[in-house]
């Protein structure tokens, strides 16, 4: 490409989107910097960037004031829950608009997507009610349920940009050689959608992973995921920085470590279908 | 078995009938070949046959059963499509395998199938590949072979050539050909292309607009077509259409004549013009002709060594029993 890219154009470039990266990533670092340190050495003016004494003692303190693999497991089961059922769901319902679409399935995508436009504390009352009657209030299966639907809207157009990538002849194909609608659906669209569904399935449990509103109201001491875990650092009694980091920290990491070992897939998932 | 038959058959997408009343016959072990312009129904039609869309009345049979409602899956039909529709994520061996895995097969006779139908289409080499990794001609072999294994009742054709390039267009022309003489399965096949329905076809059926403006033999359509559309259509190149007054003195609204009618000299005929364009195909030239005083241009075929310039001047004698004599609604004069 000929665009008259001169060497010292591109070291400023280079330069600036280094500098972008370290001011996006910096309170994330800090954060992991700050659990190492005392609480004296965390608030200490001016503040200490590598040359503190490194300690261990915030995470030993936080697992033994609270049960960090209980909170751990409440995530997991929140996240890879309300994704698995969102899918369940999502797959034909996507799979309907984009194959079969009606005049009305652009009103219906859109009404969906207006759903997510409603601030969430404005249906927070109803749906206190309702989790006080079904029971639900402090379960993970009101998170699981919470959750996915919360989600659902932006899975189902997700997918369904997708499918709508994928060449309807396949399926009318599998269709003329005697598959039923579900193993046309199971044989057919499912293996040819694999990465649309893949950074689905990623982008769901990333986004259920670091949900906070739903889970810190909905929950108690049971079925407390990972934000209330952190949260309960934020203490009335005073906050304790190294601890609060050490808590993030532990909270983030699990994520942090999918996002990065899933990130190839998940950039391709999002840019699926944008070039042709 | 495999004769099919379609009564008052209707199409409408909403507010717009695509295909109005239709009728039609499709002989057992028959090709049969839609052909028409683009927009003109065919692909629809065959798209109702095999179930893809759903009749909006009418009925369709199969020998004597009633399928008009039966899923695309229960009718036993098989179809290749334009884009061949390979399924990119199975190697050619289980693209073709897929229908005899949905008809639950054992797995022993499936293999068996597969490896006679890549004999016949020369795929053996390439079973374990996946669609992505063969050439045009290679991937609408394996969609044949897909249609094959499964011997259904009759094969429907969409377009399945024009992704092709010309001469590999022409290889699987005959290749198809020779595999209908030998399957003697019911057969049909839609394209826009007349070369590919006159070179293939038992039955042409010209459509436009939704309707059949006729149905018969290649040749039955060449000779006597039923009307100006017919005749425009089927003939490459297309029939010289004369109007006014050299019509009227054959008693018709409009006369036609086919290029491969008229006989030229350099001295004496009954109509003459001047040379425009002169097209060597070697075998044949083609001459298109203006300055006739009969139509803005006249296409005529004369012998490949015949040397004209351009701008000579050319007479030219319609063949006597091959003029066409057409009325003012463009049918045919008995």
């Amino acid at each position: 490409m000929a665009r008259g890219i001169t060497l010292r154009r591109k070291a400023l470039n280079t330069a600036v989107a280094w500098l972008v990266a370290v001011v996006l990533f910096f309170p994330i670092l800090w954060t992991i910097l700050t659990s190492f340190k005392t609480e004296a050495q965390a608030i200490a003016s001016p503040p200490l960037f590598l040359n503190f004494d490194w300690t261990l003692e915030n995470y030993a303190i936080v697992q033994q004031r609270s049960d960090y693999l209980r909170f751990l497991f409440n995530s997991i089961v929140i996240a890879g829950g309300s994704t698995l059922l969102g899918i369940l769901i999502s797959v034909p319902a996507a799979w309907s608009m984009a194959f079969v679409p009606s005049r009305r399935t652009k009103d219906i995508l859109l009404w969906m997507l207006s759903t997510k436009m409603l601030p969430a504390v404005g249906v927070l009352y109803p749906i206190y009610l309702l989790f006080i009657w079904l029971g639900l209030l402090d379960t993970r299966l009101g998170l699981v349920v919470v959750l996915m639907l919360i989600n659902l809207p932006i899975i189902i157009w997700m997918l369904y940009t997708y499918f709508r990538e994928i060449p309807g002849e396949i399926l009318e194909a599998a269709r003329m050689d005697g598959a039923r609608l579900r193993e046309e659906i199971l044989y057919v669209l499912l293996p040819v959608a694999v990465p649309g569904i893949a950074s689905t399935i990623l982008l769901n449990i990333i986004l259920a992973w670091n949900e906070a509103f739903w889970t810190l109201n909905l929950t108690a001491a049971k079925a407390g995921p990972l934000t209330a875990f952190i949260a309960s650092y934020s203490s009335p009694e005073g906050l304790f920085y190294a601890k609060l980091s050490a808590a993030s920290t532990m909270a983030i990491a699990p994520i942090l470590v999918l996002g990065w070992f899933s990130q190839r897939q998940l950039v391709r998932g999002l840019t699926f279908g944008a070039v042709k | 078995m495999g004769q099919i038959t379609l009564d008052k058959i209707t199409k409408r997408f909403g507010e717009t009938e695509v295909i109005p009343p239709l009728d039609l016959a499709i002989e057992d072990g028959a090709f049969t070949v839609f052909v028409g312009p683009s927009g003109c129904g065919k692909s629809t039609l065959l798209r109702l046959i095999a179930g893809l869309e759903d009749v909006s009345s009418g009925t369709i049979a199969i020998d004597g059963k009633d399928i008009t409602y039966l899923p695309p899956a229960r009718r036993g039909l098989a179809m290749v499509f334009q884009s061949y529709a390979l399924y990119p994520h199975m190697s050619v061996r289980k693209n073709i395998a897929f229908p005899l895995r949905m008809a639950k097969l054992a797995p022993a006779e499936i293999e068996a199938r597969v490896r006679a139908a890549a004999a016949v289409l020369n795929l053996t080499d390439y079973l374990d590949r996946r669609p992505g990794q063969l050439s045009g001609g290679q991937r609408q072999r394996v969609a044949i072979g897909r249609a094959i294994v499964r011997e259904p009742t009759a094969f429907l054709f969409d377009e399945p050539l024009s992704n092709l390039d010309a001469a590999l267009r022409v290889g699987m022309r005959l290749e198809i050909s020779e595999l209908h003489q030998r399957l003697r399965t019911t057969m049909i096949y839609v394209t826009h292309d007349q070369v590919e329905a006159m070179t293939m076809a038992d039955q042409i059926v010209v459509l436009r607009a939704g309707r059949i403006e006729q149905a018969g033999s290649p040749l039955e359509l060449y000779r006597v077509p039923r009307n100006r559309f017919v005749a425009g259509f089927i003939g490459s190149p297309r029939m010289n259409f004369i109007e006014g007054e050299e019509a009227a003195r054959h008693g018709a609204h409009s006369i036609g004549v086919r290029p491969e009618h008229i006989t030229i000299s350099a001295e004496t005929g009954a109509w003459s013009g001047v040379v425009r364009l002169s097209e060597h195909l070697g075998s044949d030239t083609f001459f298109h002709v203006h300055d006739t005083g009969l139509a803005p241009s006249l296409t005529v075929r004369a012998d490949g060594e015949v040397g004209l310039t351009h701008g000579a001047r050319i007479h030219m004698t319609p063949r006597a029993d091959a003029i066409h004599r057409f009325d003012a609604q463009g049918r045919r004069h008995p």
